[in-house]
């Protein structure tokens, strides 16, 4: 087996999900590479946007920013900011990928604010965003982060980005669109996913040598688990290959510890 | 749902027809000073917008002459707003604010004093990405709000202003947005004619609505060039002269930001800053040695590098270090 680190399994497991002449919107880091990494393996048909307008770059290095020079790199299209978002409302993107300081057992996630007042947050967070508008209108959402209790909570400081809500029928409930939410979560030590009839976070894989009593030690809530839960296929040769010498030769994504 | 959000600004449609009727729009030279237009057009309790993504395409230069001249109580729009705001916290200019995203750098980390200023000098309401780019275009089509099927549900939603509204064709639940009318947008483009008129390469962002949206728009661009630029290719013409009150010249004015098509980010510069925001005292010297201490934008790009740096930035930007 090869070797690789916690990055590079979120990053190499997460491209897996990408089906070839999907569309997804990403955001900068993991989720990024990992869009690229599926573009370059599996999805050679792989439709990559970004909120600030490009659309259809050709990815040849990392982007710092979403609206920066890397994402408008021998584009399709150079266009506006309104133009995706108006392309994510009228149903057009099928995946988005966030993460979040905070997540739920329904996915809800938090990247706002700590603490209970508004006006006086413990920590303030950059906000939204993008993020809640892919949340609601993306089809399937898609979260990569790092696991432990600390960020995932039995109940969020905040809801930055609509997950499940409160269980079954809330998000309809709430007139956001239907057949949307939360998909996968992909962490350092499992891929997670929503059980259909609770709406509730259930644990799909667990990655090699990870137990599943780990997994639930480094969540705030309990996890639902079904049968014997299978070992996540860890990063192939060729997908290490790939993220290493092309996505992400300068380290900066993978270099990073997930904590 | 209630929601607790403050709306900043007027959105009164009539009133702002009663404006846009008023504006001029005689086609004459616009020409003018980073420091005289911000001494003129931009007042204390103002509301402004910034065009570009944050570190993209932005006005550094009105910036750092807003931070100098000591404008207070801004309202400001944070439509993904890094640098720009990172800038304008430094001098204290911002008392409240309506956030899609503000206070982070993405990929690069989060300001700390920039942070710590938000978390207690800053009144703010809650948006999105998408709501505040629709705010601004409900504005732009002279309205007083549209209709959103985004932050529905969340908390997001229930910290801004929306309200929420039944479709009066299919019965579904929407949220309607307030529309956006800024007293002041300033915009950097790479193009510019006497006039007004610009032309912007690349993603727009929010900026052809915005334009629409402002009262007074300033332009700042890379280079004035002659009026058949437009006259002669009419597509060039991203923003048109009757919207534009006040244009200056200023090369490399995006700086330390990135221009796509012509310079990078200075990462380096922007590190450099986030990591003075770890401590007060190296944050006053820095913020005094980059913005009080240069008389103007250009002081501050020779501080950091000059021409030699701009060069850098542009072969970074057309990843010349990665060619055969």
């Amino acid at each position: 087996m090869e070797e690789y680190n916690s990055m590079e399994i979120m990053i190499s497991v997460a491209s897996r999900f990408l089906e070839d002449g999907a569309s997804i919107s990403v955001g900068t880091g993991g989720p990024c590479a990992a869009a690229m990494l599926a573009q370059k393996l599996y999805s050679p048909n792989l439709l990559i946007i970004f909120e600030a307008g490009g659309i259809a770059p050709l990815l040849r290095s990392m982007p710092i920013s979403v609206g920066d020079s890397r994402t408008m790199y021998k584009a399709i299209q150079t266009t506006s900011m309104p133009e995706i978002m108006e392309s994510l409302q009228r149903g057009v993107v099928d995946y988005c990928f966030l993460g979040g300081a905070q997540i739920d057992m329904y996915g809800n996630l938090n990247s706002t604010m700590i603490g209970t007042d508004y006006q006086h947050p413990k920590v303030r967070f950059p906000g939204s965003g993008g993020a809640n508008d892919f949340g609601s209108l993306a089809w399937r959402t898609l979260i990569m982060t790092p696991q432990s209790s600390r960020r995932f909570v039995p109940k969020v400081d905040f809801i930055t980005t609509p997950g499940y809500l409160t269980g079954p029928g809330a998000r309809e409930e709430a007139g956001l669109p239907p057949g949307t939410g939360p998909y996968k979560v992909i962490t350092n030590l499992a891929v997670l996913g929503y059980d259909e009839e609770t709406r509730r976070m259930r644990i799909e894989s667990i990655h090699p040598g990870i137990t599943v009593e780990e997994v639930q030690k480094n969540t705030g809530f309990e996890l639902i688990v079904k049968g014997k839960v299978p070992v996540t296929e860890p990063p192939t040769k060729e997908e290490l290959k790939i993220l290493r010498e092309e996505v992400d030769p300068l380290r900066l994504i993978i270099g990073r510890k997930a904590e | 749902m209630e929601t607790q959000g403050k709306i900043f600004t007027k959105i009164n449609p009539d009133v702002m027809r009663d404006f846009f009727k008023k504006k001029s729009k005689k086609m004459v030279n616009k020409v003018t000073t980073v420091g005289k237009v911000v001494s003129e057009m931009i007042h204390d309790k103002d509301y402004i917008a910034i065009g570009g993504f944050g570190s993209i395409r932005i006005p550094t230069a009105v910036l750092h002459e807003i931070v100098r001249q000591g404008k207070k109580n801004l309202g400001f729009s944070g439509h993904t707003s890094t640098h720009d705001c990172e800038i304008l916290a430094a001098g204290k200019c911002i008392n409240r604010c309506d956030i899609s995203y503000v206070i982070g750098l993405e990929a690069l980390g989060i300001p700390k004093m920039t942070r710590k200023y938000f978390e207690n000098e800053v009144e703010f309401t809650e948006w999105t990405n998408a709501t505040i780019s629709w705010r601004f275009k409900a504005a732009a089509m002279g309205l007083s709000f549209l209709p959103v099927r985004t932050m529905l549900g969340t908390d997001t939603g229930k910290y801004s202003a929306v309200k929420e509204i039944t479709c009066p064709f299919t019965g579904k639940k929407l949220f309607a947005v307030p529309a956006l009318y800024p007293d002041v947008a300033v915009i950097h483009v790479h193009e510019a004619d006497i006039y007004g008129n610009s032309h912007i390469k690349g993603i727009i962002v929010s900026d052809t609505d915005l334009a629409k949206a402002s009262k007074r728009l300033i332009i700042t661009t890379e280079k004035i060039v002659p009026a058949e630029f437009f006259r002669n290719n009419p597509e060039n013409t991203t923003i048109p002269f009757y919207l534009v009150d006040a244009v200056i010249e200023v090369p490399y004015g995006s700086y330390p930001g990135n221009m796509p098509y012509e310079y990078f980010l200075d990462v380096e510069h922007l590190r450099a800053w986030l990591n003075a925001e770890k401590d007060p005292e190296t944050y006053k010297e820095f913020i005094e040695k980059n913005i009080y201490n240069c008389k103007n934008f250009n002081e501050y790009l020779n501080l950091n590098g000059g021409l030699e740096k701009m060069r850098k930035l542009r072969n970074i930007e057309y990843l010349i270090d990665k060619e055969n």
